[in-house]
């Protein structure tokens, strides 16, 4: 994708800024690992996916979820709560009509916990600018083709809440215990860039 | 910009329209929403301001943050879909009858 790797120079970056921290007195080593270890621990797209597997199968929870999604997923054991502050959950769901998409336009929020950590293409320029415009023809290029007659709807997470989609049931699953649901769902379909 | 009112000034349903304006230091409102008219479809509770906590004020002050929806065809000239966005209350300002003078 791109020419020169970013990664490494961030990388460089945000060492220096610790440095500087630490040498100011602010923090040490052993604080930032531990907040680093607490905030990834456990953070995976098999979150949201039991989430998801929950809803299909759970009409009461579905409905808690898309109103106040932090309280829901503590049935589910989730909480918001990984980073230094608790975040707010936004969950959008899927429908016949409607097909809903996240980004982050001004930086790369993302609900780290429930989704593991982010894909590059979600912090790319690319993605972030194009996605509010022509979001019809940024899926297509990640090859989920929607017919012309759905409404897409793009959620740019520009504050505090953070944005994760309810993909529909596929079809042909009736039956499927909640843990065979959960193995269809992909970090992609939570964000919005596939189907399920 | 004036003080920020704590209380909550717009509700689901108002039409809103972000502020054309173009600060010096950081906001989280974003440039392509600025100057259009949206509708509120929720609050999303009261968060502090991130252009304060942006300039280390040391008591950042704290507003509501509503989801605002936007028309495609309103922001580009083109496109049917819709795109949400979060925005404080201070970026925000009341479109034509939605004003409530008993609130102001």
């Amino acid at each position: 994708m791109t020419a020169h790797h970013p990664t490494s120079h961030t990388a460089a970056r945000v060492r220096r800024l610790e440095e500087r921290l630490i040498a100011a007195g602010l923090t040490d080593d052993a604080e930032l690992d531990g907040i680093i270890t607490r905030f990834l621990a456990g953070a995976s797209p098999l979150n949201g996916a039991r989430i998801v597997a929950r809803a299909w199968v759970d009409d009461d929870f579905r409905a808690r979820l898309l109103t106040d999604a932090n309280s829901a997923i503590a049935d589910v054991g989730l909480s918001m709560r990984s980073g230094l502050q608790e975040q707010r959950l936004t969950v959008v769901a899927n429908t016949e009509t409607t097909h809903n998409v996240v980004v982050c336009t001004l930086c790369s929020c993302y609900p780290i916990g429930l989704l593991g950590p982010s894909p590059s293409w979600y912090k790319s320029e690319a993605y972030r600018s194009r996605v509010v415009r022509d979001p019809r023809g940024v899926l297509a290029e990640f090859g989920l083709h929607l017919p012309e007659e759905t409404t897409i709807v793009v959620h740019d997470a520009s504050a505090e809440s953070r944005y994760m989609v309810l993909p529909r049931r596929p079809a042909g699953t009736d039956g499927r215990t909640e843990d065979e649901l959960a193995a269809l769902v992909s970090r992609e379909g939570l964000i919005g860039t596939a189907l399920v | 910009m004036t003080m920020a009112d704590p209380a909550t000034r717009f509700a689901a349903g108002d039409r809103v329209r972000a502020l054309s304006v173009d600060p010096s230091h950081h906001t989280r409102l974003p440039r392509y929403v600025r100057g259009q008219v949206g509708e509120v479809l929720d609050v999303q509770g009261v968060w502090p301001l991130a252009d304060d906590r942006a300039q280390g004020r040391p008591d950042p002050r704290s507003e509501p943050v509503y989801t605002v929806r936007f028309a495609a065809h309103d922001l580009w000239g083109e496109g049917s879909h819709w795109v949400t966005v979060a925005l404080w209350q201070s970026y925000l300002e009341p479109v034509g009858t939605q004003e409530r003078p008993e609130e102001q």
